[in-house]
């Protein structure tokens, strides 16, 4: 099987590529549009802000590579937030898999913001959280979020409720890291190789 | 709901662990990668690894241990000691670490927290604020320690705090010289200022010696997380034993087992 970890102008994807070591799984980590699209499983990490990095997707053309793969694609963190249809982080465009849109956390809930640590996601609906148990937790970093949408795989809450992962066809995303996030996350990750 | 995270602090010289570790079930106690891995099996919800190596070559171990962290720990870690530039956390945060922690580079250069936020983001760059409670022009301030809590400088913490978050910080570090080592608790009404003016989280440090003492900081100290070292190391406390006191109290707290 061949897996493709997309390399872009995110930040540091270092944990994500020792994740699947971990899981004894091969992959490459290329922007090649070719190995892009020949490999069996694709994935889309995310650090970073939305608007620089989807600028540097356009400037590459990887932008109109991603929403038209066919195999199965996982998007994490802003990962995520690029594959939904806008971003408020610096009112981005973005590649609109999802149609949904992305909002800051609220800043007059009393909560801090970035949303930063382990929380639980509930109200599974995806392959990828096969074998979890309810209300695993995660390990989130992010101040923006996209709402519960038709999308929603599985939701977590602070200040309200947001999605935590999404799917439409062959694409999937989590806004948490699961490179991170202990057994739970590992299992998500084998859970995407193997379907 | 976002739980409260517990984060056991390794200290470590020339790649290997230095506090005095008691652990039997360990191969080798001084093996920071093991020890790293046992804490997090135990259900630690972060680690930190502070390099207190002072050597050109105690760097590279480091940079070799930091690796060999990432390899095998699958929960966030944050990496601190002698962070000044941004190359120092660019060789970091490649090798594997989630976040860095700087301090007395902040200190002396605080345009450096607006820097490596910019480059790296916030989320990564956590700002370590020593603290200790001295006499001054003023009365008796909270006033930012360097050099392990050895040095005064001028600067008072609680607006330091603010301050850092200003320029990009994305987490606090906040150890208490005051109650550091005493095992009477943390410093609750410190700790309790400073996160209640921050919009960032703050991990509260220093003074642990009870599970209790770990109840009150998440409640009356309003910290997000608590870390120790050698209450750990020592185990005096068990982490699986903390996380179960914490929740049976009703505090939201991520259980592994």
């Amino acid at each position: 099987m061949k897996t493709v970890i997309i390399k872009y102008n995110a930040g540091n994807v270092q944990s994500v590529m020792y994740a699947l070591d971990r899981i004894g799984a091969s992959y490459l980590y290329t922007d090649d549009e070719a190995e892009i699209r020949s490999a069996d499983k694709v994935i889309f990490p995310g650090v970073g802000e939305a608007s620089t990095t989807m600028n540097y997707l356009r400037h590459v053309g990887l932008d109109k590579v991603i929403p038209s793969l066919k195999q199965p694609v996982f998007g994490t963190c802003v990962g995520m937030q690029l594959m939904c249809r806008f971003s408020e982080e610096n009112h981005t465009e973005c590649m609109g898999i999802f149609d949904v849109d992305v909002k800051r956390f609220p800043a007059d809930a009393g909560l801090k913001v970035p949303h930063m640590g382990w929380n639980n996601i509930s109200n599974y609906q995806s392959p990828l959280t096969a074998g979890l148990p309810d209300n695993a937790y995660v390990y989130f970093v992010h101040s923006y979020a996209a709402p519960v949408c038709e999308y929603t795989v599985a939701s977590c809450d602070y200040a309200l409720p947001f999605s935590a992962m999404l799917h439409k066809d062959n694409f999937y995303a989590a806004q948490f890291h699961c490179e991170i996030s202990g057994n739970a996350g590992q299992q998500i990750l084998e859970n995407f190789l193997k379907l | 709901m976002l739980t409260k995270r517990i984060i056991p602090c390794l200290d470590v010289k020339d790649g290997r662990t230095v506090k005095g570790v008691n652990f039997v079930n360990l191969r080798d106690a001084g093996d920071a990668v093991e020890l790293g891995a046992l804490y997090a099996a135990q259900g630690a919800d972060e680690l930190v690894y502070l390099d207190i190596t002072a050597t050109v070559d105690g760097r590279s171990t480091f940079i070799d241990l930091v690796r060999r962290v990432a390899q095998t720990i699958n929960i966030p870690f944050t990496v601190g000691g002698g962070i000044s530039s941004i190359a120092d956390v660019s060789a970091l945060l490649h090798a594997g670490a989630d976040k860095v922690s700087i301090n007395s580079a902040a200190v002396r250069h605080p345009d450096l927290i607006n820097e490596l936020s910019l480059e790296f983001g916030s989320q990564c760059i956590v700002v370590a604020i020593d603290t200790r409670y001295i006499e001054t022009a003023n009365g008796h301030e909270h006033i930012v320690h360097t050099h392990g809590g050895r040095k005064a400088t001028e600067i008072r913490s609680i607006p330091w705090a603010k301050e850092v978050e200003d320029r990009g910080a994305g987490e606090i570090l906040l150890t208490s010289m005051d109650t550091d080592g005493t095992k009477a608790g943390f410093a609750l009404e410190l700790t309790a200022t400073i996160s209640g003016n921050a919009n960032i989280p703050v991990i509260a440090s220093g003074g642990a010696g009870s599970v209790e003492h770990f109840y009150d900081v998440f409640t009356a100290g309003k910290a997000d997380a608590g870390l120790a070292a050698s209450i750990f190391h020592f185990r005096e406390i068990d982490i699986p034993d903390l996380k179960e006191y914490l929740k049976n109290k009703d505090l939201p707290i991520r259980m592994t087992r």
